[in-house]
């Protein structure tokens, strides 16, 4: 854009609206300077070459080593512009000006020197250039008082983001605290203001709690007549809008499960819930805990969970298969590598404790120990994530009842424990009595296993948890 | 509850400080002493930001005295793969932060201190520290045979590295921080100081290796605390201010408003390891499977500590190629993380056939590629 065009596009018309910008090329006249509002990135301005500053110690060269802006990017001033750094010192260098970046001087890596320019910034002509000193304020633009910069002889520091910000909101900036560097008026301060007022500009409604939506005449203030007026203040808390939107790709671990759990969801679940009565479990763990803790390993209940599933799939070894990709072959898998879901700082993994099937109640506990020590250092292996042929997940220990769990392929069975819970149940001579209940839901996949068989299952796995002593009748 | 200035901010911490009456004798040169309770560096990073971020140092300059548990700290521009050995680190517990401040790599334990300047950004000035240092060293043995390099290195009988600086400079404050090594662990200093990764190409910032040694093998009678009150005391006389060191918890948002959110980002892995300027990984490594040995050839870039692009090469066939061009395209933008890709390659194995020959090559080849990571 030529330079006989910044005279023409400083003076616009202040359009009083936030929405609105428009460039009236044919109103050339006013009567004051006036503030340039944009909603484009449009070439009007003056292009100036912001210098890098000295970084003292009588040094003359840096490295750039990383930007923090790109071309056609909009800095405020003291907006962090580039990192450089020179001799073990790593300098941040910030914007004198407010303006678009129009060109970078340096690529990454490259020798940048004291005094040359580094950026090129657009800056809105009729705002002037802050001089070396590095005078905080711009210069007055408006008459209007919430722009008002000079308060008792103190500067009030804000960029022209915020000061728009608080003009929008009608806010005085005199009013507002500043919590940013040398009392500066941070974005951050205007919001909470905001947040803090209680509709005092609207007159209070002796009526407002019984009548629940006021009538608009109440609720708008008198200025039917500006048509650009900003949205009304309700007479509750007015809604602060702080947050954007923030899209991510989706990568990695993430992208993995995403392909893992749209396949398992090709496979027709059916459930199967049930509760387990675990007064006599808890007792035993009771017991057993500092037996454990003697041989050094922490006693959960899950090695007797694990266990007893094991025990049951001896009997129902269809739930221990994998159906191939063709459905056209089962598989019975030999081992019992059953699967514990952990919840770890990558998100939900699982990994397996291998041949349940060979290995004591005690063993097993030894190996959770281990995988849990490795999956909260972040050091669980291929060997132990991989395998597994039968899962349960604990969610209880997080919370819950009842779950609809996903199967994981290859497997075709998968079961979701509940917390524990303290609840009132009959016993046999009809006393109510405290029992300790936990809630247990099976997925299974139905091409292959049918309600009965699960149903058989579960029974046998709860039969085992609620009298653990029949435990022993068929541990090998 | 929100401080009304970051002025304020300097009042109230001053309060807690209770500065004393006479600290501040001549204003030009007031200062204080400030030494932190925890061993936790992301903690004390934590304060640096916040000091060099909140407080006026317009007539006060502020000396910071810091240990830390056994950590690896990076400069800003640093790529940790190319300074220390990160598998080492995680078996040891040893932790890995990312300092704002440039430089090279260093080695913190308890038997090193550290020692933070901080000033505006006019009255920044190294050497002046660090002679202030051997100054207080040699007050307190003079026999100590030390000096000031021209890299801002203190040097032991000419030879030997005891202190590293680096330092940070805004737009108005600056900091200028040192270790000086007292009775450090060396063993384990140059164990985790040493990169096992090959065929890196970085432009970062590398570490200049130096033979170091302890204060404590010199004179068997120092102790960190005694060189923390020595330094103390002299920039105490330096600045005119009391000799008194004032103990702050780097966790108590009373004092330090914002502080822990400061410290939380310093941990994330963005910051520790998505700071890494831009790298390439080019390495070949042998895989053992049954009776054979095979090559394998890897190339990847990595930005921001993600996987841009990837290139596995492996004998023909050895594995279906659908299965490796699915591990390539799934390792393309995640992190360059050996958890990150076990877990990626543990459940993309979910989706194969089942096959357990597959499963063991599979397994073998994710293996081999976290150890690059």
């Amino acid at each position: 854009v030529c330079a006989h065009h910044v005279r023409s596009c400083s003076s616009i018309r202040f359009v009083k609206s936030k929405y609105v910008c428009v460039f009236d090329k044919s109103a050339f006249k006013f009567s004051h300077q006036q503030r340039l509002f944009r909603t484009s990135a449009v070439s009007c301005g003056q292009i100036v070459q912001f210098k890098l500053s000295d970084i003292g110690e009588g040094i003359t060269e840096v490295t750039v080593k990383e930007w923090y802006i790109k071309e056609g990017d909009s800095v405020s001033q003291f907006d962090s512009i580039c990192e450089v750094q020179s001799d073990k010192a790593s300098v941040t260098i910030t914007s004198r000006y407010d303006g678009i970046i129009r060109k970078l001087h340096y690529n990454l890596d490259e020798i940048a020197y004291v005094g040359k320019p580094l950026v090129d910034i657009e800056i809105d002509a009729s705002k002037g250039i802050a001089s070396k000193e590095d005078v905080v304020e711009t210069p007055a633009m408006s008459h209007e008082e919430h722009t008002h910069q000079e308060i008792k002889g103190h500067k009030t520091l804000a960029t022209p983001a915020v000061r728009r910000l608080a003009m929008e909101n009608n806010i005085k900036l005199s009013e507002v605290v500043g919590t940013g560097k040398d009392n500066r008026i941070l974005k951050e301060d205007i919001l909470n203001y905001l947040a803090k007022q209680t509709g005092a500009i609207l007159p209070p409604s002796p009526k407002a709690e019984i009548i629940p939506p006021l009538p608009k005449s109440e609720t708008v203030p008198a200025a039917p007549k500006d048509k650009a007026r900003k949205i009304p203040v309700p007479v509750s808390r007015p809604v602060v809008f702080s947050g954007k939107d923030k899209t991510e790709p989706i990568t990695g671990f993430h992208k993995a499960m995403v392909k893992t759990m749209s396949a398992a969801l090709k496979i027709p679940h059916f459930g199967y819930c049930d509760e387990i009565d675990l007064t006599q479990l808890v007792q035993l763990r009771e017991e057993m805990k500092p037996l454990a803790q003697i041989r050094g390993i922490k006693l959960s209940f899950m090695p007797f969970f694990i266990k007893a599933a094991s025990l049951g799939l001896l009997q129902y070894p269809i739930l221990n298969a994998s159906l191939d990709e063709s459905c056209q072959n089962v598989t019975y898998k030999a081992s019992h590598n059953i699967g514990v879901a952990m919840d770890t700082e990558q998100g939900l993994i699982v990994p397996n404790v291998k041949n349940v099937q060979a290995c004591s109640v005690f063993e097993i506990a030894s190996e959770l120990n281990r995988l849990q020590a490795l999956g909260s250092a972040g050091q669980l292996g291929t060997n132990d994530l991989t395998g597994g042929t039968f899962t349960l997940s604990n969610i209880g220990t997080i919370g819950g009842t009842y779950a609809k769990p996903v199967i994981l392929p290859p497997e075709v069975a998968i079961g979701a424990l509940g917390k524990i819970q303290i609840l009132p149940r009959f016993n046999g001579k009809g006393e109510v009595f405290k029992a300790q209940i936990m809630n247990v839901s099976w997925s299974a996949d139905h091409r292959i296993i049918d309600g009965a068989t699960m149903a058989r299952f579960s029974n046998l796995w709860k039969s085992y948890l609620e009298n653990p002593a029949s435990m022993l009748l068929d541990l090998k | 509850m929100v401080l009304q200035s970051s002025f304020k901010n300097c009042l109230q911490l001053s309060c807690i400080f209770r500065t004393p009456k006479a600290g501040f004798r001549d204003a030009a040169n007031g200062g204080i002493i400030i030494q932190s309770l925890s061993n936790d560096v992301y903690h004390n990073l934590a304060v640096e930001d916040w000091i060099h971020d909140h407080m006026n140092l317009e007539n006060r300059q502020v000396l910071f005295l810091w240990r830390n548990s056994p950590t690896v700290v990076i400069g800003r521009h640093q790529n940790p793969w190319q300074e220390c050995n990160l598998k080492l680190m995680r078996q040891k517990n040893i932790k890995l932060a990312r300092r704002r401040s440039g430089g090279g790599t260093v080695y913190h334990d308890l038997g090193n201190i550290n020692l933070t300047f901080f000033t505006t950004r006019k009255k920044y000035e190294r050497i002046e520290n660090l002679k202030l240092v051997v100054k207080a060293l040699k007050a307190l043995r003079p026999q100590l045979n030390i000096h000031v390099t021209d890299r801002y290195d203190i040097l032991l009988d000419r030879q030997y590295k005891i202190s590293g600086t680096a330092a940070k400079v805004g737009r108005t404050t600056a900091y200028h921080h040192c270790t000086l090594l007292c009775n450090a662990d060396k063993f384990v200093l140059s164990d985790v100081l040493k990169s096992p990764y090959k065929g890196l190409k970085s432009n970062a910032t590398p570490s200049v290796p130096a033979s170091v040694k302890n204060l404590f093998e010199e004179d068997p009678s120092l102790t960190c605390e005694m060189l923390l009150d020595a330094i103390a005391e002299e920039y105490a006389m330096q600045h005119q201010i009391d000799h008194h060191i004032t103990l702050i918890n780097p966790t108590d948002e009373t004092v330090l408003p914002g502080i822990n959110h400061k410290s939380k980002e310093l941990q994330t892995w963005e910051w520790i390891y998505g700071k890494t300027p831009k790298f390439s990984v080019s390495t070949c490594f042998n895989m053992v499977y049954k009776d054979s040995v095979l090559d394998v050839k890897v190339d990847m870039d990595v930005k921001h500590g993600r996987i841009e692009t990837c290139n596995i090469d492996l004998p023909e066939q050895w594995l279906p190629p659908a299965l490796c061009s699915e591990l390539v395209k799934s390792l393309s933008g995640s992190k360059f993380c050996p958890t990150e890709t076990t877990a990626l390659s543990s459940t993309l194995l979910r989706m194969c056939p089942q096959d357990d020959e597959l499963h063991s090559k599979w397994n073998l080849l994710c293996e081999n590629m976290t150890v690059l990571m």
